[in-house]
């Protein structure tokens, strides 16, 4: 793990996000354009739901035959003139990267943007070395100037409004004259647009994530929608693909139907404006594209996950539509996720990647209300995965002490319906003489958690039992 | 025979399976479920009964979930039909307990069954019971929030709002994001209250934007937490839930409203 987490204090990031205007006010935008893009472009095509069955069956198949996936597209790559690397930790993968660009005396590398590079903390592994790392996606571009993670794994400046990014273009961006406007968002764009045009020419290595990585051409694919893959990966004299090894996709007839699923659930486009195939070096005749070709496989804990209760987070496509969908996402934003994935699936994956002791937060701020299940373009079930993180953290006592004491309390009476009944009459009763008056109660012991922001009604002071017994099972 | 024991002996027997929070709480939504079901031929039975499990499920302690489930399958054996007035605790038995038990070939396929035969109260009354209107008046402005578990593991959406629109006088208005949580999540409303007390705030304005004067849903546990957010902020908004409006029996008073001084 090379960037630190802070998802055990996810409690403290999540009050801050909660007390940040302009953060609330940039969040909004997310809760309604998303959403209501992501359900037009399922509704314009018919068999989005049998694709998306497609797609998840597909995504098992791969899961379940990786290794010789992963042999056949390493030959294909080779065959092609590329190199392939495998890494098993972060540390492995920076390595390699770091080497490759020390041989080759780089000074400055661009990229395109990549979670897997947040993930291994390439950008921090590069300048301990010297080299000079620009992100070229304009919202990746955004939060590296603010030294900031990314919030989102398809929009990662979505915490930001506006003028937030026009103050630090003015900050950084000193040599342009101070009096010109950047109140419209197109000339934020046109100025990020000017200034990363000399790195891109002034770029060693170009790296860039997948989307996909095609099996039978040993083709890396990614999807943009501003172009910048495409010149970060073809003007460079060198490129260099850092994925994680589940984005194997067996054939090119099966990335299109990964594709037909992916925009259309991350922003409602029926494609993205970008989508680039790239196979191997420059050919002798070929017209442009890099003189090397490497791709860099980061393990980082996912060949641990396969064949466990948690196999199925590893058909995720990372197109963002679970996060896009999540009430506690909503409220709270990327960041107080404390690591480099947010929302469900982060929720899931991170502690399989970096430990459910120090993320056991994340699947447990859920209301399990299902709706980025519902929304997942490959059906994977993260309520339940979340779940199955909550056993484990029971399992190996990590829950809270008070949490354990509560849940044994209460599973003694639940176990025992006579007893229960009575303990209950007598509860109810009390409870419903303390608060008849108001019919509410502004406050109760024991239940700080919920009086602290919402009243707990009151009850009507008799068990529903006891009274049908009492009328002998008469209605009225 | 008696007219009434004939029509007993035809009417299939439902276990109702009133819920922990309707059972301490409010026992009135139980009777209104227990008129319901009658009202459309059943013969209703209630057998002793604490919870779901569902604490002990979402806290991942599945030995303690396991015991329970066992306890209320067993408790309801003798039943046609167990229906609960929740979507939530409806999901739990109807999807979550086959889940426990698939890898036991013993229990499995008694989940299964159990399964099989339970449901939410609404969609029971309109899907199985084939109940196309209600006698019931209720001459008010209603907005109905969608409850998660009953709206996306068990598919409860139409059929509230088809029986609701039989009600004499009920005029029925959706809010926004009326398919989106309240915040309640159970034990998450305690645990991260400060969040649930965030998403319970903006459904309250959605609510409230409604121009609504009662809020209506499926599941206790989301009315009380809406209803506290609501009268927290001062809103005057009747809150009930929909077996309540169905059955028409709305004298009691609302889910946090004081005690009917004039009654």
């Amino acid at each position: 793990m090379s960037v630190v987490a802070t998802s055990s204090r996810f409690k403290d990031n999540a009050h801050r996000a909660l007390g940040d205007g302009q953060l609330q006010k940039a969040l909004g935008n997310v809760r309604h354009n998303f959403i209501d893009r992501r359900a037009q472009a399922a509704a314009r095509l018919p068999e989005f739901d049998a694709l998306r069955d497609q797609a998840r069956d597909l995504r098992d198949h791969v899961l379940a035959h990786l290794d010789i996936y992963l042999d056949i597209y390493t030959q294909k790559v080779t065959a092609a003139g590329g190199h392939v690397h495998f890494a098993r930790t972060s540390e492995e993968a920076c390595r390699i990267i770091t080497d490759l660009a020390k041989a080759r005396g780089a000074k400055t590398v661009t990229k395109g943007k990549s979670m897997v590079s947040e993930e291994i903390g390439l950008n921090a592994a590069l300048e301990r070395n010297g080299i000079e790392a620009v992100e070229t996606d304009l919202g990746e571009y955004i939060i590296q100037i603010r030294g900031e993670a990314p919030s989102h794994i398809i929009a990662p400046a979505v915490h930001l409004n506006q003028e937030d990014i026009e103050h630090d273009f003015r900050r950084l961006h000193t040599w342009l004259p101070k009096d010109r406007d950047l109140t419209a968002p197109e000339s934020l764009l046109a100025e990020a647009r000017a200034t990363l045009r000399a790195k891109f020419l002034a770029s060693d290595i170009g790296i860039t994530g997948a989307n996909f990585l095609v099996a039978e051409t040993g083709t890396s694919v990614i999807v943009t929608n501003e172009g910048n893959g495409d010149l970060t990966q073809i003007l460079p004299k060198v490129h260099v693909v850092v994925a994680s090894i589940e984005k194997i996709a067996p054939t090119l007839e099966d990335v299109s139907g990964f594709m037909r699923v992916l925009a259309r659930s991350a922003t409602g486009q029926d494609m993205s404006v970008y989508t680039t195939f790239s196979t191997g070096p420059r050919r002798p005749g070929d017209v442009d594209g890099p003189e090397e070709y490497h791709v860099v496989l980061v393990d980082n804990g996912r060949s641990n996950m396969l064949g466990t209760d948690f196999q199925e987070m590893l058909r995720c496509i990372r197109c963002g539509a679970c996060m896009n969908h999540c009430p506690v996402y909503h409220a709270v934003g990327g960041h107080a996720y404390g690591w480099v994935y947010p929302g469900p699936m982060g929720a899931v994956l991170t502690p399989s990647l970096i430990g459910v002791a120090e993320a056991g937060h994340l699947p447990n701020a859920s209301t399990f209300c299902g709706r980025c299940e519902s929304a997942c373009p490959v059906r994977i079930p993260l309520p339940k995965l979340m779940r199955h993180w909550r056993e484990r953290e029971f399992e190996r006592h990590l829950s809270p002490a008070t949490v354990r004491s509560g849940l044994a309390l209460w599973a003694f009476f639940a176990k025992r319906p006579k007893l229960y009944g009575l303990a209950a009459r007598i509860g109810v009763k009390i409870l419903a003489l303390a608060g008849r008056s108001k019919g509410r109660f502004a406050w109760l012991p024991l239940a700080g958690g919920w009086t602290k922001y919402r009243d707990m009604p009151a009850p009507q002071g008799q068990t529903f039992q006891a009274m049908w017994k009492s009328r002998g099972g008469a209605v009225r | 025979m008696t007219e009434t024991s004939q029509i007993r002996a035809t009417a299939p027997k439902v276990g109702l399976f009133v819920t922990c929070l309707v059972d301490a709480m409010r026992p009135s939504i139980g009777f209104a479920a227990a008129k319901l079901l009658e009202d459309a031929g059943c013969e209703v039975i209630v057998p002793p009964q604490t919870c779901c499990g569902q604490p002990a499920f979402n806290s991942g302690d599945r030995a303690t979930t396991r015991d329970i489930a066992l306890q209320v399958m067993d408790a309801f054996a003798g039943c046609r039909y167990v229906v609960a007035p929740s979507g939530s605790c409806g999901g739990m038995l109807a999807r979550h307990y086959p889940e426990l038990f698939q890898d036991d070939p013993g229990l499995s396929a008694k989940a299964r069954a159990f399964a099989a035969k339970t449901f939410e109260l609404v969609s029971f009354l309109t899907d199985v019971m084939k109940i196309e209107r209600v006698d019931a008046r209720f001459a008010k402005r209603v907005t109905y929030h969608d409850s998660c578990s009953g709206l996306r593991e068990l598919g409860v959406q139409t059929q509230p709002r088809k029986l609701l629109a039989t009600v004499e006088g009920l005029d029925l208005v959706e809010m926004r994001e009326n398919d989106v949580c309240c915040g309640f999540g159970g034990t998450f409303a305690v645990k991260y209250g400060e969040i649930s007390g965030e998403i319970v705030g903006k459904k309250a304005e959605n609510i409230e934007a409604s121009g609504a004067d009662v809020l209506l849903a499926g599941d206790l546990g989301c009315l009380m937490n809406m209803a506290g957010k609501l009268s927290r902020e001062g809103k005057s908004m009747e809150v009930r839930h929909v077996a309540e409006v169905l059955a028409g029996m709305t004298d009691t008073p609302a889910i946090g409203a004081p005690e009917n001084r004039e009654a």
